[in-house]
Order: structure tokens, then sequence, then C-alpha cells
């Protein structure tokens, strides 16, 4: 199905010669671990080439190869046919390559200009602070990346902050730019913008190296796609001429349900209720204003809803990490206000927070610990208050089998794990207690499709044998394939519950973006912003700000 | 009526303030070193030994050079080698910093003394040694009050001084002071653009060594034109809170290093008045306490203080 041949897409101008970058036998080792053996990797100028695979694949290592971040055993890069020697990401900025890693790299309590400008800053000795400003408050016009130079960048959500970490790489005049799963963390609005701008970009002579794990981007962006499987090579696929379906063949090894096969419902006894809760967000403002909301054992009811309106909130609420500051929250009946998250958990609930890293999971803990997190004080894993290792070790290899966490090794700290397997420590963890409701906030973010299958799979099957489950997730895809009851949400208020046969995707888009009449055909601004995009790029690689003096 | 007629009287006494800068300058001198070292993301409580060290070797070459230049360099090179030791130790190894720093305090001890001892074990340090020059301002020197209180200052509170302004431009208005305040919250956002963490860190750390080493020959060459054994007495550990009570902020430390510097001339100048100085003197540790509990709004440290950089994580 790899097809070499040489193919110019309508409008841009024909390529020539060797390819604009070339990764030849690429290998890395984590101890014993083959992260990277033997890849290939070829990008021609000018084009977006997604990089896929399953989580651990190894493409983050690759990337980090690429930039200088970790040193590979064995391989070589060429860039149009020369080899160059990488030794850290100086060289890799020197070479023109940009990356915009899978966990944003922004000093939170410093400038948006400051973030950008650090490492080629302008000026002498001294900074020149507010050229750093002028320059960048020019590059996001020209580019138009609206973000205020001087706002601090704790303060941006973080589809502001993707654009200050594309703006750091167009500052630096990169002409390949590597996005890390860039799309995430975005809404689908924000991935839209995303994807024009990567177009505006591709026109203006810039080349793009795409990692995800949604396949309808791969379709709809890409020129080619690699696909990496367990460290290896797997395929080269010409996007025109592939599917979703053979691109997840290659990327796991086997056929791959894309749709989650689900009976009727068996919709029991109410298991979790909110009567009129309200909340506040951590910087006190109001952010869930009288939810009302009532699960039952069996079902699953999804809350829909652009992030960022009290989805967090709500999560945390059920959870008891966040006090109510009206209403009431009841499980099975019972309010538990007064409880502690200690005592819901230990009531049947369970919680799988949307960032595994900072309320997820304990990095630096062996994954086994990690494992039986919530559970440690409790027979069997602890006896007269000291923990006993054969049963932890047990739970953790039967866990670790169960849902195939890589590599399957429980004593490996769970900060060496690639993102998507994290993950899997975390469902795996809630699950394994036997909850009567579970809070999944996000539950297949950065996942791969096999993994996110499995997931899926895994919470229609709990909910047939009764659980409860609260799904809060931005993708609308995972909402409408799993939810039996669809909620949508909007500025901390529950605007509409319907059960999901009845729903229309039209009217959920519309619920969560307020209300109001959504436009069909695109703005007149999206089509001028796409054509000065274009424009910019184009000047911008004429000048190329690479030649800016260095640092150091 | 009576203590208060006794705080008057104190209060009006030159030597109260002019005390209050000669006491805080050492501390201002290893404060600001601290604040430069933490900003980058190492830890540093070894503020003391750097001193120490530093007061040690100023008199070992002014007696053996009677050159107090030549001193002051020793002294000032000698407080950047220790710290060298301390960056070693925590940012190659990845030490634990606090521990890497209480090593370097009882290492600094250990080696005065024992140096000490080999040296001038019957004798004491010579007295014969130069002096850190005090400076008499020609006008200023006249006038009444001001001129008992800065007239005739030590050439180091002078520096002590102008450190201040110059920490606060290098951490805040330089490239590298961008860089250096990047690498101690976020270093693999640095790391990522091409900013060396290891080179800025161990930069910072041997800055706060030199800093902290003119401390000591400030100590040694004009307070008490000796060297005796800990003599440094905690002096460092006091910078340390000083640092911590300005906030990580060159000015807020330099704050600090006058209130503490205040608390210690104020003890000096009531002794023999009856009054009971000792608790005087402690008021100053007493309102870091309080300052440090939180009533003072919380101080935050840079992010990534004390964690050691891994490359490739
Ligand atoms: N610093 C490290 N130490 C040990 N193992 C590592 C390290 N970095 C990565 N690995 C391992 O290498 C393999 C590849 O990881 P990598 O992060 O490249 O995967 P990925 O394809 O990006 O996955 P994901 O889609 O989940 O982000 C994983 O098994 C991971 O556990
Ligand atoms: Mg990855």
């Amino acid at each position: 199905m790899s097809a070499e041949a040489p193919r110019s897409p309508a409008g841009l101008p024909p390529r020539d010669g060797p390819p604009y970058l070339e990764m030849r036998g690429i290998t890395k080792a984590f101890g014993s671990l083959l992260a990277n053996d033997h890849v290939e990797l070829s990008v021609r100028r000018q084009e977006i080439h997604a990089v896929v695979g399953e989580n651990g694949a190894g493409k983050t290592t690759l990337m980090n190869i690429l930039y200088g971040l970790v040193h590979p055993d064995a391989g070589e890069i060429l860039f149009e046919g020369k080899p160059v020697r990488i030794r850290g990401p100086r060289d890799a900025i020197a070479a023109g390559v940009g990356m915009v890693h899978q966990h944003f790299q922004l000093v939170p309590v410093m400038t948006v200009a400051e973030n950008v400008v650090l490492g080629q800053e302008p000026g002498g000795i001294v900074l020149d602070r507010a050229g750093s400003v002028a320059q960048v408050r020019e590059l996001s016009e020209r580019f138009g990346l609206i973000v205020d130079p001087t706002a601090r960048v704790d303060t941006l959500p973080v589809g502001v902050q993707q654009r200050v970490e594309l703006l750091k790489i167009l500052y630096r005049g990169s002409r390949l730019l590597v996005f890390d799963e860039p799309t995430a963390v975005l809404t689908p609005q924000e991935t839209d913008e995303l994807f024009e701008i990567f177009r505006g970009l591709v026109a203006g002579g810039k080349t793009v190296i795409l990692i995800t794990h949604k396949l309808g981007e791969v379709m709809a962006i890409s020129e080619r796609v690699t696909v990496l499987r367990q460290g290896r090579n797997a395929a080269v696929l010409e996007t025109a001429r592939t599917s979703p379906a053979e691109i997840a063949r290659a990327m796991v090894g086997r056929e791959v349900l894309l749709r989650v096969e689900r009976d009727e419902a068996h919709i029991g006894a109410e298991r979790l209720r909110l009567d009129g809760v309200k909340a506040d967000s951590d910087r006190g403002l109001p952010a869930l204003a009288g939810v009302d909301l009532t699960v039952r054992s069996g079902e699953i009811v999804g809350i829909a809803g652009v992030s960022g309106n009290g989805q967090l909130e709500l999560a945390e609420v059920v959870a008891g990490l966040r006090p109510v500051t009206a209403g009431h929250v009841y499980l099975e009946g019972r309010d538990v206000r007064d409880q502690s998250a200690a005592e819901r958990r230990a009531n049947g609930l369970a919680y799988i927070p949307e960032d595994r890293h900072t309320r997820g999971l304990i990095l630096p803990f062996e994954v086994k610990e990690n494992l039986i997190l919530g559970s440690q004080s409790k027979p069997p894993f602890a006896v007269h208050g000291q923990l006993r290792w054969p049963a932890i070790d047990e739970r953790a290899t039967s866990l670790i089998r169960q849902f195939d966490i890589r590599p399957p090794n429980p004593d490996a700290p769970a900060s060496s794990l690639s993102g998507g397997n994290q993950q899997k420590v975390v469902v795996a963890r809630e699950l394994a207690e036997g909850p009567k409701v579970l809070v999944a906030a996000e539950p297949t973010r950065g996942l791969d499709v096999g993994a996110t299958e499995f997931i899926h799979r895994e919470l229609v099957e709990k909910r047939d044998e009764g659980l409860a489950i609260l799904l809060i997730s931005s993708e609308l895809d995972e909402i409408f394939s799993l939810s039996d009851t669809i909620a949508v949400i909007y500025q901390g208020r529950i605007v509409e519950v319907m059960p999901s046969a009845a729903a229309s995707r039209e009217r959920v888009g519309l619920l969560m973006a307020g209300g109001s009449v959504e436009e069909v055909t695109p703005s007149a601004a999206q089509i001028a912003q796409a054509a000065a995009l274009q424009a910019a790029a184009a000047a911008s690689s004429a000048q190329d700000y690479a030649s800016r003096e260095g640092s150091s | 009526m009576d203590i208060v007629g006794l705080f008057v009287t104190v209060f009006a006494r030159p030597d109260l303030w002019a005390g209050t800068l000669r006491f805080a300058a050492p501390l201002t001198l290893a404060a600001l070193g601290g604040v430069i070292s933490e900003r980058s993301g190492v830890v540093n409580i070894a503020m003391e030994g750097m001193m120490l060290v530093g007061a040690f070797f100023a008199v070992l070459v002014a007696a053996a050079t009677h050159d107090i230049v030549l001193a002051t360099l020793a002294s000032v090179a000698c407080g950047g080698l220790i710290a060298t030791v301390h960056g070693i130790a925590s940012i190659h190894l990845r030490a634990n910093q606090i521990v890497s720093g209480m090593a370097i305090n009882l290492l600094a001890l250990g080696l005065t003394s024992f140096l000490m001892f080999r040296f001038y074990a019957t004798s004491g340090t010579p007295s014969d040694i130069p002096a850190l020059p005090d400076l008499k301002l020609p006008v200023i020197y006249g006038i009444p009050f001001v001129g008992a209180v800065i007239g005739d200052q030590n050439i180091v509170v002078w520096l002590s001084i102008l450190a201040v302004p110059i920490t606060w431009w290098f951490l805040f208005r330089t490239r590298l002071g961008l860089r250096i305040r990047a690498v101690g919250e976020h270093p693999r956002a640095a790391d990522t653009l091409g900013v060396s963490v290891f080179e800025i860190r161990y930069l910072c750390v041997i800055l706060s060594g030199l800093l902290s080493g003119l401390g000591g020959a400030y100590l040694s060459l004009s307070v008490a034109h000796s060297f005796s054994d800990n003599m440094t007495s905690g002096a460092g550990f006091i910078a340390l809170a000083a640092m911590i009570f300005g906030k990580w902020h060159p000015v807020g430390a330099f704050l600090a290093c006058l209130l503490f510097g205040f608390g210690q001339s104020l003890g000096i100048n009531l002794q023999g008045t009856g009054f009971p100085d000792q608790l005087v003197a402690a008021t100053p540790y007493v309102l870091t306490i309080v300052a440090l509990a939180g009533f003072v709004g919380r101080a935050v440290a840079p992010a990534a203080d004390g964690i050691p950089y891994e490359v490739g994580e």
C-alpha cells in the first residue's frame, strides 16, 4: 500500500530531489525497552505528514530525537539529503525545526512575549522588552494568531496557550514544524482554526509533522501517514488512497471497531443525584449555577459542552474535591455534603480525573503503587497498618494484563509510561474496586484508537453490570457513541437533558454554543484570515527569521 | 515612661543606624547570592559555609601578602570554589540540595577550624593584617547625624547596597536574567528553546558563592579584624531567612536584611541600659516566623527550586 511515487497536490509547486527530512534507521532503547527500532521517516517539503501509532509506539520519542531532546543509539538525520548532527535543541532550532510538545513547555508566571523570545531575546546585554512585545505583536498579527503579548501565560486558556507555542516556533523562523498531539486539548472549533493555520503555513512554504490519535484529523489534513507499531515502521500510506479502517489496522495489527457496540440500557434505581448544585471555580467565580442531574444504575449520562463551562467543577463536586456553595449531592439517596473524598470512595464512588498528571497519578511512584492508590489502607493491600506487597503485586499484574498496560512492568515509575498507558493505569484502578458510581472526565484523552475502543467497551460492559456513569467529554463522538442520556452544559447550567436516541449533533452543537444560531458557511473573516496567513507565511520564509542572531 | 525615654535616647544615637548598615551588609551580600541561586532553581542553604570559607581565606591571604585587594579576591574566589562543589553535587549529580548545602556548611566549618589550628594554633590570627577601608565622604561627613551614620562606612557596606539594584537589574532587565528565571520556573521549557539549564545553574550557584565570600571577607577583615572558629555564627542562615522573608526578590531580601541588622544593632545599643537586650535582639526572628507563617502574604519560591534537572526525561 505504501506509495512512493512523488505527487504534487494541486496548487503546490512540484517538489523534486531528495525529501526535505529523512530519518534513517533511528534506534533508541530505554533500558530493555526498544522505543524506536530502526525507524524510517521521510517527509517532503510543504507536506503535512501525519505520524500515528498506538500509545507507546514511539512517536514522541522519534520527535524528541529529531529535536535533540533524546539522543538516539543509532540512525541518522538528513535535511535535503545532507546529514545533520543534532546534539541538542539548539542544533535542531538552527536546522529549522520547531516543536510544539505533547505537554506544553511554557513558563506559567512569565508573559507571552517573554515565553516567545526566551533563548533568542532581542537586545544586547539588556533585554529589549518593548522590542520583544512589538515583535511578538507583529508576528501574531501577521499570522492571525490573536494573543496579548503582555498577558501572563497562566491566565490564558489552553487554546490560547497553544497559539503561544506556535508563535514560539514561528519566531524562530522554523521551517519544519512538529506538533505532538496538538488537538488533544482543543475544542473542535479550535482544531478547525489550527488546521486552517496549518494550511496557510504550508502554502507559505513550511512543512508540518502532525502526531494525532484522531483518524478523522489524519484524513482531513494530511498528505501522507507514517504508521508506527511497537517502535517499528508499520506502513507509509497516501491519505487520499487509504481509509481510517486501514490506518487503524496498520496501527494495531488487527481489525478495530471504530464504533462501540451497545445494547439497550437496563436502567435501574437512582444512584447519583445533583439538586441545585452551585460551586465556584478556582478563581472564586461562580462555575456551577444550579445543576440538577440524575444518573441511574446501568445508565451512561454524557455531559456535552465546550470545555470550561463548568465540567471540571461538576466532576470535582461529585468526587468531593470541591465544596458546594448551594444545593445537594446524593449518592444512592444519601446526602454526601459532609463526606470527604475518601468516604465517598469507600461508599462506591470512582473518579477518572481530567488531568492524569496532577490528579490521577503520583508520577514518581511505581505503576503497582499507583494501581492501588485509594485502597492502600484496606485489606488485602494493608493489614494492621502495613502494606502487603504480595497482594499489591498480584493486583498489579492482573490489571496490567487485563488493561494491556505497556510495558507490562509493575515496578516502572508511572512517569516513564507513555501518556496513553498512564491513562490506562488510572482507568484500571478506578474500575478495579467494583464501584457503583463512576465519574469519568475525558476518559480517553490522548488514547490511541485501540485503547479508546478498549476503554469504551469496558465502560459499556460495566454499565451493563449496573454501574452508573457520569461521562464528561469534549469529544462529541465519544458522547454520542457511549451515552444513553445526553445533558448539555453551558455556562455552569445544564441547558437540556435528552435521551441520546432523540438527540441530533446539530442540536447538541447549537446548545453547547449557547443556543445562538450558527452560520453554516465560513464567515468572511475566516476566509480573509486564511488568505492573510498564506501571504504572511510566504513573506516570512523569504525574510527568514532564522537569520536573526542566535542565543548565547 | 521610663522605657519610652530609653528608646528615644537610643533611637537618637547615630550608632544605632550606622550599626544597622554594618550588620546588614554581609547579610545582604549572602542573601542576594541566595536569591540568584534559587531563582535559577538551586536551593542554597550553604551561604553560611561559603561566608566562613571566605572569611578564613581573606585573613590567610591578608596575613601572607599584606595586600587587601588580593585578600578580598581570594575570599571571593574561595567562596566561588566551594559553591562549585555545591553546584556539582546538586546540578550534575542531582543530589538532594538541602543535604548538599548542609554538607558544605559542615565541610566549611571543619576545614576552617582545621586550617585555623594548623596555621594559627597558638597565637590566633595576626593583628597586623590590612583592613577593608572605610570611605570618609567629604561633605556628608560634616553633616550632623547623617555624617555619623553614613559618612564613614566601610567600602563593603556601600558595595552591598550597590549590589541590590544591580542584582535586581540583572535578574529582571537583562537577557541572561530572563533565562535564569525561566530555568528556575520551568527548566524543561528553557531547555527546549536551546537554553542550557546546567550552564545557567552553575553560573548562578557560583555567583552566590562569590557574593557570600565577599560577605565573609567583610566579617573577618573589617568587623572582627581576625578569624576565629565558626565566626559567622549563623549569619548565612539569617541571610537565608532574609531571602525567604524577602520573597526571593533582591529588594525584599535587602529590606529583610536591614530589619535583621537593625535588630542586632538595637540589641548592642541597649547593652548596659538594664533593658533585656536579648529580647530585643530576638524580635526580628520572631517577626520572620510570623511572616513565614503567612501573615505577610504567602512566600512563593520559584517553581523548580530544589528539583534537579534531568535531560531527556
Ligand atoms: N524517559 C523514558 N524512560 C523510560 N522509558 C521511556 C522514556 N520515554 C519513553 N519511554 C517508553 O518508550 C515507549 C515509547 O514512548 P513514546 O512516548 O515515544 O510513545 P508515544 O508513541 O508518544 O505514545 P503516546 O501516544 O501515548 O504519547 C513507551 O513504552 C514509553 O514507556
Ligand atoms: Mg506521545
